[in-house]
Formats: structure tokens, C-alpha cells, sequence
């Protein structure tokens, strides 16, 4: 890649680092945080941002940047009082800036009126306390335009003279600065040959000479003729240390005249570098051996060396691919570990201690692999809290968003996507969870609502809630609408939680229901299949005038599953363990055949739909599964269960998951495959397309549901 | 010539090597100024030091006075590459021992120029 638009990359990743750091710093201050470094902290992010904006000519983005500074700069400068309102304010230009980068990386643009507006508010800011704020119109512009010189120089006649002549005063603190003379004598020789006058009438009496100052004089005069602002560039850097005053140019002769600046020669550093001290016999070897010393202490070419942080960046498709190899080397153990008890592996043996070694080796760095892939959700969370701002201010509510548990780490790939299901349950929350502040007044809560976002880990699996204090969930008004639908019967009599989950219920959301939040067309059925595919669950829990609890259980990895071995007719398959209930032996007698050939089962009193995994998959008939088959009780997400008859459990391991719908597309029950200890592939199923693809419908599903 | 540049922004400590490394000028970066002056003190002494004025931990106007507090670093030119160009910034680091103030955006041959120009090459 060229390196400017790798820069260019790179400063995009700095930009989303700079703007997570920017409203983090803004959260801090909304709670209270008075610690003048943090307002610093995010003065700079948005000053970076725009100083990196500036060197790939991103105008839009410099542009609001700017003017976003210019007003935290009058917060840092103390000449701005930080309310709520304000921050509040900060919050939504820092989203508008999240937008501009976005923006300025796709080479889009920011829809100049939401930008406009918010530059308008941000300023509305400064017009507040204007009597006091000073910030003239012109020095913005000056900002971005080159520096300008305001040197005093008398203006020169009309006629250029043919030759150059100046007089360089020196004052009080040109050498401290770093600009020597010497230097800027030398860069004027580039422009044309100089020749130099020395004026010492400054110079002190030897006992008043200060090493450090300078005391005299030059006046500086050529045959060529210079231009003047050439002459003022070389001396830019020192307008204020120096004085430049040009003269009515004499000839001068330069034949005679020994005394030239010439072009830029090395000579001068030696001299300068070179100790002063005078070093006695006895006491010479002593400094040179210090020197020795401080040679070997000192580390080697440092410099060279990049200043070692604690992470290391690595792209993606090599973690991948360590992963896949990993998943290989599991297999390959398993298939070991069969092969050597196939040929009769006495226990006790060293081949034995040295296989369980090696297994407990390969679930190590099995873990630590899926380690490298895990990050923490407070990115992911983060995001949130933007979605929050929004939908509080669509719906004219009063949001606040608390964070819990932002540093438990899960997969990658999960946290990915996961944004799309949590963003649009985080506007559902605010949009449907919370009451308008009025009627949270009237109910006696507090106008602000709350909504937590809380993650944890919970028995080997991610538990991200959704929690906000609102009024719960209706449930006259989601039964109505379900039977208004035909989703379900008029007099079908379902319990809290089958009600709640309706929500989830494919077609429950309607047109009516699509306001400005959640109209992007994804319902709550859609957040569930997401989940699902991420092999979590997700449940609801709510309590009238209280508030409601979405949970979504996750696995920490996409890579690796707990499953059940079964077998159905002669195929060896696999049932994701977290899908499975309870498993039973299953007795005929508990068997019922419905009118329409359906089977159902009855287990400890409730009746529960029979499936036949073989009969789904088309290897038999209906009914025709072998006697004391075995029945997995499967929970569907939405609390139904389910009963799926296999012929026998094999075992319960950990599988390897190797996709399948790269090769296949999807297919339906089937949710990958794995490799098992004989080397033979094996079916992942897919429990909960298993059960939406049977033939039984959700119309029977719910007729039993009573 | 090797030169320390000092910025907390990563995309213009990128862009500050990538220019003088195209002039043929080592850089060696540090990320504000306290890791300034510790890189200072591992590396050989710099010919020339650039730095950002608005860094965490140690701001510009502190990393130039504390450089040149340090009897070795006394004349080592310092140019200061910031988005700052109000006066009183100038002055400020003016009074901390600055040599010179170049805005950015950065042109990056007047970079190069500059550095030449201030350590005499």
C-alpha cells in the first residue's frame, strides 16, 4: 500500500480510539467528574482529530472539528461553565464527529444540516457568556492559512535596487532559542552569497560577557538582488528575536573581501560540540573512563527501536487460521485417543498418562487460541450509548445509560453481530420500556429513566441484559394484538411468560408500531434469529410498572461447542448440549397420536410435541423408531419444548465446529458439522430450525399450550 | 540527521517519520512529552527536536523546558508542529526555549527545509 493511505488507514483507527476516549471523557464529566485533566483528555481528542483531519485535506471533517474545539477550548480555559445542557450537547457533537469520520472514511458526506445545526448549538454555547469569550472570526480562518509575518520593515522605493543590503539585530534570546546565527547566516548563503559585517559596539567588557547571550550585530549585504520575503522566511522562526532591517544597497567588492558566508559546510558542529574544560594529567584518565561506562550502560541504538507497548496488532485471518489448526489438532487428538483404546490402551500406562497429558495440553491451547479472539463489550457497549441519546431524544424522554461489566470479554465474531440485535433492543427499551417523563412523575419514579446494559459471565456463557425501569411489558395489550393478529387462538390461555414471548413472534410487530426508532425494519423475531445464530438464547423477564429484563445468553466462542453425540438411524449426529433440557428413555405408553398423526408425548403430566429426528431427515416412516429409543427434551426459545427421539446417546464432548454454509448454503436442521474421534463427519443440528421446519404447526404448538 | 519527534496523535507521528524519511532523516517518535524526555535520554543526542503542544501527561511548553533544562540540550533546535497559532501560544512556547512554530497541516518539504535550516545542513 502506499504509505500515505496507510497512514490514512491508521488514522482512521486512531479516530475511532480518539472518539470512544472523547465520550468516555464526556460520561466522566456528565457524572460529576471535575478533574480538569479530563476535559484536557477530550479537548485533545477532538485537537488530534482535527490536526490529522488537516494533513489528508479532510475539510467537512476540520471544519466541525474546529469549531467543536474552539468552544471546549473555552471549557478548558475556564471561560465556559460545563452544565448538564452543555454536556448533553458535547455528547451530541460527538456523535456528529463519529459521523464525520464515518463520513470522511467511506468519502461520503454528513448531511450539512444535522453538522450545521449542531455547530449552531455548539456556538449558541459562546454567545452565552460572548461578553467574556474573545474568539474574532478571523483568527478561525487564520488558524488553517500559513503563518503570517509581522515584521516592521520600512517599505522599500518602488525601483528594486540591484543589490542586497540588511541589518540583522540580534536580541536577547536568539541563541537560547536554538536559533544560532551561524545557521541562519548559512541558509541565507543558499538564497545568494552573502557578505558579512560584524558590529560589535554591544559587546561588554570581558567580565560582564555572558556565554549564553549574543552581542553583536550584522549587517548583511550582496551584489544579487533578494527578494525581501525570501530573506524574511529564512529569518521566520526568530521574527521575534531578532530585527531585519534593510538598507540602501552600496556596492560592495567582493574580490577583496575575505569575509563571505559560503554555502552550508559541517565544520561548525565540531567546534561546538567540543569540551571547553581543561583536563590536568592526574585527572585525565578519570572522565574517560566515565565515558567507557556510559557507553556499555547505555542501551544499544535504542533510538531504531520502536518504544514496545503491550499489545501487538495481528491481522484477523492469521488468528483464524491458528484457530482452524487448533480445531485440526483437537480432532487429531480425539481420533488418537480412539485409535489407541480401539487397540486395547492398558490405564495406568505411560502411553496412557502421556495421552491424557497431551489432552489436557490441547484443551490449553485450545483455550488460550479462543482467548486471543476474545475482546471486551465495552467497544460494542459504548456504541450503546449513542443509540441511547438518540432514542431519548426521538421520543423526548430522559435516558441514562448504565454500564456494568464492560470488560467481559467474548468472541469477536459474537460481539460483530451482536450490535445490530442490542441497538435495536436498547431503542426498544427506551422507545416501548420507558414512560414519558411526565408519566413517570405521575407514577412517582424519577423523570430519568434508567436503562442498564449489563454483561457477565455466567456458567461458561455470556449473559448480556438489557434492563430498563419502565412499565413493563402489557401483557392485555401484546395478548390483544397477538389474537387481533390470528398469531394465536381468541381463547388461547397462555401463561405470563408464553406471553411475553410473543414478542418474539415473527409478524408481532406491526406497521403501526414503526416510529421513527424502531421502523428499520427489524422486529423482535428478527433480534431472536440473530441471537440464535449466535448460538444464545433469549429471554424476557418483566414486572408490571417495574420495568423489564431482556437476557441473552451467549457462548464465549463460535468455535467450539458442548454437544451431545447421538446416533439416529446408523448417522452419527450432534445436538448442541445448551439446547437440551432433560433426556429420557421413551416408554410407548407415554405416547398419544393426535387426529392429524401427530405424536405427542406426556411427561410428568404435560404434554409435549414428539419429533423423529430420523423421520424429519427422511431415513423412515413415521412411528417407525426402534424401541427404547431416547427422547431429548428440547427448549425452545420462546419456553415451549419440544421432545426429539433419537436411537441412543453416544456421548457428551466438546466438538470442533467446522462450517458448512460456505460449501452448502444453509440447509435446514443443519447448523455445521464436526469431525469426531474416528474421523468421521458428523451433523451439527440446528434445534431451533429443526422445530420451526417440522410440520407441526404453531397452531398446534399453542393448542396444547393450555 | 536524526531527529525526535514528539505528538500524541499516532497519524502524524506516522507522517512526520514518513516525510523525513523521504529526505533521509531518522526520526524517532515518542507519544507525549514525558516519553519524550525519556526517550531523550536512551537515544543519541537528537540534531534537531520537534514536538506537538497539546499532549497528556506532559504538554509541549513542559517537554521544551524541561529539554532545556539539560546542559546537553541547551542548543539542540526545538520546532514546534501544532494546529495552535494564536500568539499567546507562540509566546508561551517561545519563552520555554522554542526555536521555531510551524502549523499544521505540515508541508512536508518546508518540514525538511526547516530542519536543515535550524541545525545548520
Amino acid at each position: 500500500m502506499d504509505p500515505m493511505a496507510e497512514i490514512k488507514a491508521s488514522f482512521f483507527v486512531e479516530c475511532a480510539e480518539l472518539l470512544e476516549g472523547l465520550e468516555e471523557g464526556l460520561l466522566q464529566l456528565q457524572d460529576g467528574d471535575e478533574d480538569p485533566e479530563t476535559v484536557n483528555a477530550v479537548f485533545r481528542a477532538v485537537h488530534s482529530i482535527k490536526g490529522g483531519a488537516g494533513a489528508f485535506g479532510l475539510e467537512a471533517l476540520v471544519h466541525f472539528a474546529h469549531r467543536f474545539e474552539t468552544v471546549l477550548d473555552e471549557v478548558r480555559a475556564d471561560r465556559l461553565t460545563l452544565t448538564q445542557d452543555a454536556i448533553l450537547l458535547f455528547l451530541k457533537a460527538a456523535d456528529v464527529l463519529s459521523d464525520h469520520v464515518t463520513a470522511a472514511r467511506e468519502e461520503t458526506s454528513v448531511p450539512s444540516g444535522k453538522s450545521d445545526n449542531t455547530i449552531q448549538e455548539l456556538e449558541a454555547l459562546l454567545d452565552i457568556d460572548a461578553n467574556e469569550s474573545n474568539l474574532p472570526e478571523a483568527e478561525v480562518v487564520a488558524d488553517f492559512s500559513p503563518m503570517m509575518l509581522s515584521l516592521d520593515l520600512p517599505q522599500n522605493d518602488a525601483i528594486p535596487p540591484i543589490g542586497t543590503q540588511f541589518r540583522f539585530i540580534t536580541r536577547e534570546g536568539l541563541v537560547e532559542s536554538g536559533n544560532e546565527p551561524l545557521f541562519l547566516m548559512r541558509a541565507l548563503a543558499e538564497l545568494a552569497p552573502f557578505q558579512a559585517e560584524i558590529d560589535t559596539a554591544r559587546l561588554p567588557d570581558f567580565d560582564n560577557l555572558s556565554p549564553s547571550k549574543t552581542y553583536v550585530d550584522w549587517t548583511l549585504k550582496s551584489n544579487e538582488h533578494v527578494d525581501q520575503s525570501d530573506i524574511e522566511a529564512v529569518f521566520e522562526f526568530a521574527t521575534d528575536l531578532c530585527e531585519i532591517v534593510f538598507e540602501e544597497q552600496t556596492q560592495i567588492d567582493f574580490q577583496n573581501n575575505p569575509q563571505i558566508v559560503h554555502p552550508p559546510q559541517t565544520e561548525h558542529r565540531e567546534t561546538e560540540q567540543q569540551d571547553p574544560q581543561i583536563v590536568t594529567d592526574s585527572e585525565a584518565i578519570e572522565p574517560s573512563k566515565t565515558i567507557t561506562i556510559n557507553e556499555a550502560t547505555k542501551p544499544k541504538n535504542l533510538p531504531k527501536q520502536p518504544v514496545s507497548t503491550a499489545t501487538v496488532r495481528v491481522g484477523l485471518d492469521r488468528v483464524d487460521r491458528l484457530v482452524n489448526l487448533v480445531g485440526e489438532l483437537v480432532i487429531n487428538q480425539a481420533m488418537l485417543s480412539q485409535s489407541l483404546s480401539e487397540i486395547g490402551l492398558v490405564s495406568n500406562t505411560s502411553v496412557a498418562s502421556g495421552l491424557e497429558e497431551f489432552q489436557q495440553l490441547t484443551r490449553d491451547i485450545q483455550d488460550s487460541v479462543m482467548a486471543i479472539r476474545a475482546q471486551p463489550v465495552k467497544p460494542l457497549f459504548q456504541r450503546m450509548s449513542r443509540i441511547v441519546r438518540e432514542a431519548a431524544e426521538d421520543t423526548q424522554k430522559k435516558v441514562r445509560l448504565y454500564v456494568e461489566g464492560e470488560n467481559t470479554e467474548i468472541d469477536k465474531t459474537v460481539i460483530e453481530r451482536l450490535a445490530d440485535p442490542l441497538t435495536h433492543m436498547i431503542r426498544n427499551a427506551v422507545d416501548h420500556g420507558l414512560e414519558k417523563p411526565q408519566t413517570r412523575k405521575q407514577v412517582g419514579k424519577t423523570e430519568e429513566g434508567t436503562v442498564v446494559l449489563r454483561a457477565s459471565h455466567r456458567s461458561g456463557r455470556v449473559v448480556i441484559e438489557i434492563e430498563d425501569d419502565g412499565a413493563g411489558i402489557n401483557r392485555p395489550r401484546v395478548l390483544k394484538i397477538a389474537q387481533d393478529k390470528g398469531l394465536i387462538p381468541e381463547d388461547a390461555n397462555l401463561s405470563e411468560t408464553e406471553i411475553d414471548n410473543l414478542l418474539f413472534m415473527p409478524g408481532f410487530s406491526t406497521a403501526k408500531e414503526i416510529s421513527n426508532l424502531s421502523g428499520r425494519g427489524v422486529g423482535m423475531d428478527v433480534v431472536k434469529r440473530a441471537i440464535q445464530s449466535l448460538g444464545g438464547r433469549i429471554s424476557i423477564q418483566s414486572t408490571p410498572g417495574q420495568g423489564s429484563v431482556f437476557s441473552i445468553s451467549l457462548p464465549l466462542t463460535l468455535a467450539v461447542l458442548d454437544g451431545m453425540v447421538i446416533e439416529v438411524a446408523g448417522q452419527t449426529m450432534v445436538v448442541p448440549l445448551s439446547s437440551i433440557v432433560e433426556t429420557l428413555t421413551l416408554a410407548e405408553a407415554d405416547v398419544q397420536i393426535l387426529d392429524q398423526g401427530t405424536r405427542i408425548v406426556q411427561i410428568r403430566g404435560s404434554f409435549v410435541p414428539l419429533l423423529d429426528l430420523a423421520e424429519e431427515f427422511g431415513y423412515r416412516d413415521a412411528g417407525a423408531y426402534p424401541e427404547n429409543a431416547v427422547v431429548l427434551f428440547i427448549l425452545a426459545e420462546d419456553g415451549e419444548r419440544y421432545a426429539l427421539v433419537v436411537d441412543l446417546i453416544q456421548e457428551q464432548r466438546q466438538v470442533v465446529i467446522k462450517g458448512l454454509a460456505e460449501t452448502y448454503g444453509h440447509v435446514p436442521g443443519v447448523a455445521a458439522a464436526t469431525i469426531l474421534g474416528d474421523g468421521k463427519i458428523a451433523l451439527i443440528l440446528d434445534t431451533a430450525d429443526l422445530i420451526g421446519n417440522a410440520g407441526h404447526t404453531d397452531q398446534n404448538k399453542l393448542s396444547l399450550a393450555g | 540527521m536524526n531527529v525526535l519527534a514528539v505528538d500524541d496523535s499516532r497519524t502524524i507521528r506516522d507522517m512526520v517519520r514518513l516525510a523525513l524519511g523521504q529526505a533521509g532523516i531518522e526520526a524517532t517518535v515518542a507519544e507525549d512529552g514525558q516519553h519524550g524526555l525519556e526517550v531523550l535520554d536512551s537515544m543519541t543526542p537528537p540534531d534537531a527536536i520537534i514536538t506537538d503542544i497539546n499532549m497528556p501527561k506532559m504538554d509541549g511548553f513542559g517537554f521544551i523546558e524541561a529539554v532545556r533544562e539539560q546542559e546537553q540540550y541547551r542548543g539542540v533546535p526545538i520546532l514546534v508542529l501544532t494546529t495552535e497559532s494564536a500568539q499567546e501560544m507562540k509566546t508561551r512556547a517561545r519563552a520555554a526555549g522554542a526555536t521555531g512554530w510551524i502549523v499544521k497541516p505540515f508541508d512536508p518539504v518546508k518540514l525538511v527545509n526547516a530542519l536543515k535550516m535550524v541545525t545548520g545542513q
